[in-house]
């Protein structure tokens, strides 16, 4: 998109870099930023544990934060998800592109395929599915977070926010990792990234926490472990 | 030295509004147990990291370096944001920002817009603004819907609403939500749950037709180009992600230099500000990405005050500030007087030291708010950049001094008389005896200007019956 050229704006840009260029006077022109000091003493990872209690955490925390969390094998992910949908009373299901097939191989339930290239779903759309079925990109064991980069089997953002029911199936131990510190590296910025820590929520009246504004208020997380 | 945003003027000075506040009953029950809660949970989350005082360390580093070579991170942050597809815009003051965000909504040919939460954007008077251009801007965060819906002023940086308890926010719902669109449904109780229930159904048909918004940014990473928006309720990411066009407006210092940067703020934002190990929702986006999201992103940089605040090599730690509002909850003042009376759109100790330096000590609210505080330093134990507020407002009161003023000047001649007579000890000998003998006839308070105002709230020390002195002399 091309923006049509402002007069005032160049010269706000020089004002305004100028204006920091002389506030900063006292500061050593040769002095480079890597000169000022930042030191990481901090720690890489809290608790240490094996992959097996790092999903543990993982399922900790998550609970915590009021998602629902279901462990299942790979065997049996079909069978969970079926039965899930089922107990929600769910008749409709947003699916990204990219979903494994086998997931929902064990439901009849209406598929709500999103084709971004195509014709993309609507919000009005997405509004009228019970549900949307998504893996993510890596789980964050300490903080309880999933993080979705919009890659396969996830889809674009609107499709995890619109509809009023997320289930969220995280590979365990290969999707989860400790820490942010160790969570940063394997997520690239330049993809659109959501990190969801538990149904959306709100303190606003009183600071009581609410579960359940704006966002899925219902959250359930799908821990695949084992073969 | 840049205008005084036009939002700030016409609030009266700390003393005046705190007088009232303080004898507001209602209000203080309110502003004690919000604030005793939100302090304790705070308390508890941070105690889960042994490695606190290393994040609080490094955060504060981090924003140091950002703010010594911050022409270098602005370049760098623009050149990125450019190279993804964004579209940066700078502004030098609240006029242009208003300006530039208008004209991007009129280029657009909408006429109302959706808001995430936002400092700059209040700071700003955005709204006011848009609505002189007959543009209507729809706050979403459910405190701010409040605050908007309310006809009210926010008064706590996190929770805007921190003031009204739920049985006002009731009836704010009830009278006033039809005015803005879905009226609140029929038997709606002050049950938060119900409440929270009202907000989305108020709000859902807005988002799902929105096509413009505009927003903050918690931190912009100047490497990668990348804003990032942290929010409990996912109006952010429905404003974020639904729209068109997506206009973020975010001053100059939000600036951080790298992605791994994000290892530390995300660590400890949410625990200082809601007591989370992380907040619901996060959204992180670069530029535009084709089929998702908004197609057009405009960022626009905001000065406003902040080059100002620079300068002063005291006071440039307040731009380290993350909005996390740990400070707000742990002071004896702000806990006592409520929000408003700081009359700006950020209270507390961080606002005693941002808003004086972004606005100027020229004004009355200006030079009354570095006296907003007790100096107990609790506000700088818990910030989570180290920001040492006590420091900044000890050298704010300074240069307040050093301009004058009334009161400034009834100190000093005070000052010089009692070293005169301190120099003349038969004058201070003769005082004594005079002020010792007249004890039982002094009052309390003391008339006139400036000791007056000591008096009505502080006890005048009880004189003894004969001075060091005297008894000095009868039993060396």
């Amino acid at each position: 998109m091309t923006t049509p050229h402002r007069p005032t704006a160049t010269g706000s840009r020089a004002r305004v870099l100028g204006r920091v260029r002389a506030a900063l006077a006292d500061v050593p022109p040769a002095e480079r930023p890597d000169e000022v000091l930042v030191a990481r003493d901090y720690l890489d990872v809290h608790d240490t544990g094996g992959p097996g209690e790092l999903t543990d955490l993982l399922h900790e925390n998550l609970t915590e934060y009021r998602a629902h969390v279901h462990r299942t094998t790979r065997a049996r992910l079909p069978e969970t998800i079926a039965e899930l949908l089922a107990v929600r009373g769910s008749g409709s299901v947003v699916t990204p592109p990219g979903l494994p097939p086998e997931w929902l191989s064990g439901t009849g339930i209406v598929r709500v395929p999103d084709d971004p290239t195509g014709t993309p779903l609507t919000a009005a759309r997405l509004d009228a599915a019970d549900s949307t079925l998504t893996g993510c990109a890596v789980a964050i064991a300490e903080t309880g977070t999933l993080v979705l980069d919009a890659g396969t089997g996830q889809g674009r953002r609107a499709l995890t926010l619109v509809p009023d029911h997320h289930v969220c199936v995280v590979r365990a131990p290969e999707q989860v990792v400790a820490s942010l510190p160790l969570a940063l590296p394997r997520l690239d910025p330049s993809r659109p990234l959501t990190w969801i820590s538990g149904p959306s929520a709100t303190s606003d009246i009183e600071l009581e926490r609410v579960e359940g504004v704006h966002g899925p208020r219902t959250l359930e997380v799908v821990l695949v472990t084992g073969s | 030295m840049s205008a005084p945003s036009e939002t700030f003027l016409g609030f009266p000075a700390f003393p005046e509004a705190a007088h009232d506040a303080v004898r507001d009953r209602e209000l203080r029950r309110t502003m004690r147990h919000a604030t005793h809660t939100i302090r304790d949970k705070r308390a508890r989350a941070v105690a889960e990291l042994a490695d606190w005082d290393e994040l609080r360390t490094a955060g504060a580093q981090l924003k140091e370096r950002t703010l010594r070579h911050l022409p270098h991170y602005l370049e760098q942050l623009e050149e990125a944001v450019t190279r993804a597809g964004g579209t940066v815009h700078w502004a030098a003051d609240a006029a242009e920002a208003n300006r530039i965000v208008a004209e991007l909504v009129r280029e657009t040919g909408e006429q109302e817009v959706v808001k995430v939460k936002s400092m700059a954007t209040q700071e700003i008077g955005l709204n006011e603004a848009l609505a002189a251009e007959d543009i209507t801007a729809y706050e979403t965060d459910l405190a701010e819907l409040i605050v908007q819906l309310g006809r009210d002023r926010p008064s706590h940086i996190l929770v805007p609403a921190i003031h009204r308890d739920r049985r006002q926010i009731q009836e704010i719902f009830r009278e006033r939500m039809a005015d803005w669109g879905r009226t609140a449904p029929e038997n709606l109780t002050d049950d938060p749950v119900q409440l929270a229930e009202a907000a989305r159904l108020h709000l859902r048909e807005k988002f799902l037709n929105a096509r413009v918004a505009v927003s903050g940014a918690n931190f912009m990473i100047a490497e990668t180009g990348t804003m990032v928006v942290v929010e409990s309720e996912g109006n952010g990411r429905m404003c974020l992600t639904l729209p068109d066009t997506l206009i973020t407006v975010a001053g100059i210092e939000k600036v951080v230099p790298t992605w791994r940067d994000l290892e530390v703020f995300l660590q400890t934002l949410p625990r200082s500000s809601t007591a989370e190990r992380m907040n619901p929702y996060t959204s992180t986006w670069t530029g535009t990405t084709d089929g998702d999201g908004p197609r057009a992103f405009h960022l626009v940089l905001l000065d406003n005050g902040r080059t100002d605040t620079l300068a002063d090599q005291v006071g440039r730690q307040a731009l380290r500030c993350i909005r996390c509002s740990a400070c707000l909850n742990v002071c004896p003042v702000y806990e006592r007087t409520g929000g408003h009376a700081y009359g700006s759109v950020y209270p507390g100790p961080i606002g005693a030291v941002l808003t004086p330096q972004l606005h100027g000590i020229q004004s009355e609210v200006g030079a009354s708010l570095p006296y907003a505080s007790s100096l107990c330093g609790a506000c700088y134990d818990v910030c989570p950049v180290a920001i040492d507020i006590p420091e900044v407002l000890v050298h704010l009161r300074e240069r307040i001094a050093e301009q004058g003023g009334k009161g400034h000047r009834l100190e000093k001649a005070a000052v010089n008389a009692a070293g005169w007579v301190l120099n003349h000890p038969r004058a201070l000998e003769v005082g004594e005896r005079l002020a010792s003998l007249t004890r039982r006839l002094q009052p309390k308070r003391l008339p006139g200007p400036g000791a007056a105002q000591w008096t009505r709230s502080r006890d005048l020390p009880e004189l003894p019956a004969r001075s060091f002195r005297a008894w000095w002399k009868e039993n060396r």
